[in-house]
């Protein structure tokens, strides 16, 4: 079934992808699992396998180490896949920006449909962006 | 006897200068050929524990710095040594004494340029395989 | 010799498909070698850090790791204020209690976190929920002084950017009150457990020689009988006053078990003492205003969740530094891996690897490569599960399915 269906079903399963994070972003994201914020209540799931993906959450300053590996699950996930950048240094490489490893920011390497900013966003902000995006799929 | 004491009576004709910055800090300057029997000294005769080295360009040449420390005092021991020759700088391996030297060896390989002679497996740490050859993030630019 | 292919199901560790973190060489069951490759959190601080104010530094250092967020700047402002003469000569008293209060309960966030993860990874998920859930009065501890559940931007040089308010106590002491008996629980619940005591004991043994060896710091090395904490042998904070009462946690076994029993008595440690910090804080300034650093070189440590973080500095008086140095705890217990998982099963790597407390998303790209014929034959997802499945083999031998 296409996406706008699945969304419709209520069920967007999101694949995590770090690129070079602090795991601060990471951390929030696994939070959103906890029973304070219980991600699964909006029909977002966390999957194991980039196969199984209709959304890639990635959070990072694109290390150069990082970037090839990005690439090729994203271009491993079925598509259409929303790609959703996670935290400043996804948007915009934070003070990452003058190191000599990071190539970036996100948007210059993969189309991103959806940017959550924070250092780290915290749950709530992790959950209203996601719940935008299904709204936004949704036609709402 | 003081460990600081102990330590500069058993290194006594190899310390080139010595240096208390403050109690718990103490900066010792010795000969690039001298470093695995300063190493032995500290780590295997006096137990000292290896923190980790610092590489640094400085203008007289590469310096590194081994902190050692004594944990029964809280006092570190910074070994300097200097390496004057810029383009093909080498120094003995510590990986003989104490196998905790074999990552920050490779990092200072990579970072600046350093061979480490008799490191079993000099290879990039950090560094993506497609990162320029000849290329170290730490030299300082002219 | 026939090898399960695990499909894999779940969402916890994303599997990532090359290249790899750990690749593990094995014969049938036995780890035989392993390749430890890092790199992939690279972004260069050290060299940015050249370029920043020291003001900066503070900030920069910070995003270092997530899950030790204070350790890093305050490891930094300790070297720059080494330089200057010593933390106790220049920075007040009151932010001493302060530094040390954000310090530990950092300390109980990390190894709640630790905790949740290897429940998972040996199959208890409910020992994960109930760890994160008890993390949350924690992050809300940080929120209520700093602002912020992560990244707290407390420490500069010379003192702390924000005080805790008198009205806050009571309520930082209630938090107290909602971990304690929560850390009570875990305490019985994992060390009476005898299927957890069949699964970790004895396993990814790091010997105290070898824990000498590879220099390795912190839980890690107190778990293998070798015992040294920064807060003892070089305090800090309020700990350096001498007015705080607490011990140092050792054990000797350096097995998985020992690893998991010292954290969960270290988080008790900490509350004891954020308490007395709490009870004791005195008024006064909380910032010396430190405007110029003179020429020199400093180097400060602190006892992070996962062992010893060093920082070296050095200045020529200018505003920015000429060297920073940073090495982080996991940087020395990491490579220990590489004795830890030899000789040990693919069951047992995944939380052989894990009980060193690296920093999560290190630890979800591993590998197993088979010899001689030098197949990848598993991969992270699967390392996990096997680690889960023998769990419940000894569930089910001793009667507790």
């Amino acid at each position: 079934m296409d996406l706008k269906t699945k969304a419709l079903t209520k069920s967007i399963w999101v694949f995590h992808i770090s690129a070079g994070s602090c795991n601060n972003c990471d951390i929030e994201i696994l939070d959103c699992l906890t029973p304070r914020f219980d991600l699964e209540r909006f029909g977002i799931q966390l999957v194991g396998s980039v196969r199984h993906a209709d959304a890639l959450l990635i959070t990072g300053a694109m290390n150069r180490k990082s970037v090839p590996r990005l690439k090729k699950l994203y271009e491993q996930a079925p598509k259409p896949c929303f790609v959703i950048a996670v935290g400043q240094c996804a948007l915009s490489m934070h003070m990452f920006r003058d190191s000599y490893n990071t190539v970036g920011p996100l948007d210059k390497i993969l189309p991103v449909d959806l940017y959550i900013p924070g250092c780290p966003p915290k749950p709530e902000a992790i959950i209203d962006g996601l719940v935008k995006l299904v709204a936004a799929v949704r036609g709402k | 006897m003081g460990i600081a004491e102990i330590v500069r009576e058993r290194l006594n004709g190899k310390i080139i200068s010595w240096q208390m910055s403050n109690p718990r800090r103490y900066y010792l300057t010795v000969k690039k050929e001298d470093i695995v029997t300063v190493a032995r000294v500290l780590f295997e005769d006096l137990s000292l524990r290896f923190c980790i080295a610092s590489g640094v360009d400085t203008p007289e040449g590469i310096e590194i710095l081994y902190h050692f420390t004594d944990d029964k005092s809280g006092i570190i021991f910074s070994v300097r040594t200097i390496i004057e020759d810029k383009n093909q700088p080498d120094i003995d391996s510590l990986v003989t004494v104490f196998s905790a030297a074999e990552w920050i060896e490779r990092e200072m390989w990579e970072m600046l340029g350093i061979n480490f002679r008799g490191h079993p497996n000099l290879k990039r740490l950090l560094l993506a395989e497609d990162w320029p050859e000849g290329e170290y993030p730490l030299r300082k630019k002219k | 010799m026939s090898h399960k292919v695990v499909v894999p199901i779940g969402p916890y560790h994303p599997l990532q498909e090359e290249p790899e973190f750990f690749q593990l060489y094995v014969e049938g069951e036995k780890v035989v070698d392993i390749d430890i490759i890092i790199g992939y959190n690279h972004r260069g601080i050290e060299k940015i850090a050249e370029a920043k104010h020291y003001d900066q530094v503070a900030y920069l250092v910070e995003r270092i790791c997530g899950i030790c967020s204070s350790s890093h700047p305050y490891a930094y402002v300790l070297a720059v204020e080494d330089l200057l003469g010593g933390e106790l000569a220049v920075v007040p008293e009151r932010a001493l209690y302060i530094r040390t209060i954000i310090d530990e309960l950092q300390r109980i966030h990390s190894h709640l976190l630790w905790l949740g993860l290897a429940g998972h990874f040996i199959g208890y998920n409910t020992v994960w929920m109930w760890a994160w859930k008890y993390r949350e009065p924690v992050l809300d501890c940080f929120e209520i002084i700093s602002g912020n559940r992560n990244n707290y931007a407390m420490f500069k040089i010379g003192g702390v950017r924000r005080d805790i308010r008198d009205e806050d106590i009571p309520v930082l002491n209630k938090a107290m009150d909602e971990i304690e008996p929560a850390l009570k629980m875990f305490r019985g619940a994992i060390m009476d457990d005898p299927v957890i005591q069949m699964r970790l004991k004895g396993i990814g043994v790091l010997t105290k020689k070898q824990a000498i060896d590879w220099c390795v710091v912190g839980p890690t090395a107190r778990a293998s009988g070798v015992n040294i904490d920064i807060r003892r042998d070089e305090p800090y904070g309020a700990l350096a006053l001498g007015t705080i009462s607490w011990n140092v946690i050792l054990e000797q076994e350096g097995d998985i078990f020992a690893k998991t029993v010292l954290r969960i008595l270290e988080m008790e440690e900490c509350v004891g003492i954020i308490r007395q910090c709490l009870k004791k804080l005195p008024k006064g300034e909380i910032d010396f205003n430190v405007k110029d650093i003179p020429p020199g070189e400093g180097i400060g440590r602190v006892e992070a969740p996962r062992g010893e973080c060093f920082h070296y500095i050095r200045s020529d008086g200018t505003s920015r530094p000429v060297r920073h140095k940073i090495r982080a705890p996991s940087f020395m217990n990491v490579a220990s891996n590489k004795v830890a998982c030899i000789g040990g099963t693919i069951s047992d790597a995944a939380i052989t690897l894990a009980a060193v407390d690296p920093c999560y998303c290190c630890t979800e790209r591993l590998a197993v490569i088979e010899r001689p014929s030098g197949k990848r034959i598993m991969n992270g997802w699967d390392l996990i599960k096997l680690s889960q499945e023998k769990t419940q083999r000894i569930k089910e031998k001793i009667g507790h399915a």
